[in-house]
């Protein structure tokens, strides 16, 4: 599925203030699994996710995803087939456009943008039905702007356009970040419905302990660039935040007030 | 009287073109495009160019039009391919520009009195004496055809992604669409745009001067915020209309103020670059001032 094999990545190299973020990476996520990805500020984890989105580019090393090299598509390219939503809820939607045509734009993702009407008749309804769901109402509001939403609704919107096009790999960012507890609960919920209802090979990364090991069936903790714990299945439903916790101290990570708080 | 407003109304309809161009640079695209003031020039040159080589007036109306693309296109591929920053691309563009329209044109000035120009064709056709009554027509006419296009166009999948790139452009990509070739089509749309209203006043003057786009983008710019004073949150299409209304009335305010004397024509730069100024200052001010109040309820 999602294989990155020996990957390199280094900012500022050549220079003094070069950061190496990772050296000879390798992860291989399997079909259908959904791993949650935990590490402090600096780890790299974010680093990784801009790899395999393509945001970065490796210095060296290799990205496959179903078999495929796409270690040199552009990020755009990779757009086509990577789901994708980002810690910032205004970056993954346009605040300008209703939320019809928010939609319309993710519905055609991977197509070529031709002088064909950008939002059909029929595309309304299916929009319409595909926002009852979520219990926000936004099925009502369709021609609203998406710039009058809520953080938890946008968030809830750019998590539908992530996937309403099927991916090969859904990526979150900390998308829960931004959000107040009650929102990202509901955000969260959402993201396991849509993962389990479409069967998607997901990323996530989280500072939360608590949704790291409740989400998912995967669970990589990262520090300084590497991959310090790796657990699944029934080893990841046993273990605790506690063990988490001193598996972090022993690494030498630093622990942030949200890891405890949440 | 009149002939100063008639006469005013013919400039404000033939400008509203560019800027309509201008509009789609600086408000959809969300950049300061300094190409306007040379691809201005470049349509003016182009129809200058060709007019008097009896080329008929369409066709070097079409002529102006692919050459304010490619000026486009220049700008758009310094700032996506060459990575450098939009304003000194717009500005990159316009210097190099400025040798090219001396090159078209072959001197600094060509006047077009003595050739059959799109308004002399007009005017035959409908039977007016004054080339003025044929360019408020003719204006209308292309205005009309430039709104409906630019309706249509955005409203189509690639338009939204033109908007989408405007606001997002991470979204953009995010949905796997090429945001720098989205960027490019949009500055070579607002260029074309531009070029066509420098050839059509340029044939309105009857005459091409390579100095003709010097303020060419404030002038632009006074008309697309004169227009949203009055249409702000409208739709695109009232929006538009306001855009030309907004230049109608620049050139309403330009031709009362030198008139009555109240500015010597040689100030007027100055006079537009201050309106501008305080323009931007004060709708920003009170649209701040709008937020401020709405966040504290």
């Amino acid at each position: 599925m999602l294989k990155v094999s020996n990957v390199s990545k280094a900012f500022n190299a050549g220079t003094p203030n070069e950061k190496v973020v990772f050296e000879d990476l390798s992860l291989h996520i399997r079909p259908h699994d959904f791993v949650t990805v935990i590490g402090g500020n600096g780890s790299g984890k974010s680093t990784l996710l801009n790899l395999i989105a393509g945001t970065y580019a490796v210095d060296k090393g290799k990205i496959e995803l179903n078999g495929r090299d796409i270690t040199h598509l552009k990020e755009y390219e990779r757009a086509g087939f990577i789901g994708r939503v980002f810690q910032d809820p205004l970056m993954g939607t346009c605040s300008d456009l209703t939320i019809q045509e928010n939609l319309s734009i993710a519905k055609r993702k991977g197509a070529k943008r031709t002088l064909r009407r950008g939002l059909t008749e029929s595309e309304r309804k299916e929009y319409a039905k595909l926002l009852e769901p979520l219990g926000l109402g936004l099925e009502e509001r369709l021609t609203a702007k998406v710039g009058l939403l809520s953080g938890g609704q946008r968030q809830a919107l750019t998590l539908l356009m992530a996937t309403l096009v099927k991916p090969e790999l859904l990526l979150l960012d900390e998308h829960t970040a931004a959000l107040d507890p009650k929102t990202a609960r509901k955000v969260l919920e959402l993201t396991q419905q849509r993962v389990e209802e479409n069967q998607l090979t997901t990323l996530m990364i989280t500072h939360n302990m608590r949704d790291a090991l409740a989400y998912g069936n995967r669970l990589i903790m990262m520090s300084e660039g590497k991959i310090i714990l790796d657990i699944s299945g029934e080893e990841k439903k046993k273990a605790t935040v506690k063990d988490l916790l001193d598996l972090f101290e022993k690494s030498n990570g630093e622990i942030n007030d949200q890891m405890f708080l949440s | 009287m009149t002939l100063v407003l008639t006469s005013a109304l013919a400039q404000g309809l033939l400008w509203s073109i560019l800027a309509i161009g201008i509009y789609i640079s600086y408000r959809i695209l969300n950049i300061s495009d300094l190409t306007s003031e040379s691809s201005f020039t470049l349509g003016a040159a182009v129809t200058a160019a060709a007019l008097i080589r009896n080329v008929p007036p369409i066709l070097a109306i079409c002529l102006s039009v692919l050459a304010g693309c490619c000026a486009g296109y220049i700008t758009g591929f310094l700032h996506t391919k060459m990575r450098i920053p939009s304003l000194l691309a717009g500005i990159l563009t316009m210097t190099g520009l400025y040798s090219v329209n001396l090159r078209v044109m072959g001197k600094a000035n060509i006047p077009l009195n003595q050739v059959t120009t799109i308004l002399s064709n007009l005017s035959g056709l409908l039977g007016f004496r004054k080339d003025r009554d044929a360019a408020i027509i003719l204006g209308v006419i292309v205005i009309l055809i430039v709104i409906l296009f630019l309706v249509w166009f955005l409203n189509t999948e690639f338009g939204f992604m033109i908007v989408a790139t405007g606001i997002n452009d991470r979204m953009v990509t995010a949905n796997g669409v090429n945001s720098d070739r989205i960027k490019t089509a949009g500055l070579m749309l607002a260029n074309a745009l531009i070029a066509l209203s420098g050839s059509l006043v340029s044939q309105y003057n009857a005459f091409a001067d390579v100095q003709m786009g010097i303020g060419a983008i404030v002038i632009g710019l006074a008309s697309v915020i004169i227009g949203e004073v009055f249409l702000r949150e409208k739709s695109f299409i009232v929006r538009l209309f306001g855009v030309v209304a907004g230049s109608i009335i620049y050139r309403m305010i330009v031709a009362f103020a030198i008139n009555s004397s109240l500015v010597n024509a040689n100030d007027m730069k100055l006079f537009t670059a201050i309106l501008v100024a305080l323009a931007i200052y004060l709708t920003d001010f009170t649209r701040k001032r709008g937020t401020k109040r709405a966040e504290s309820k």
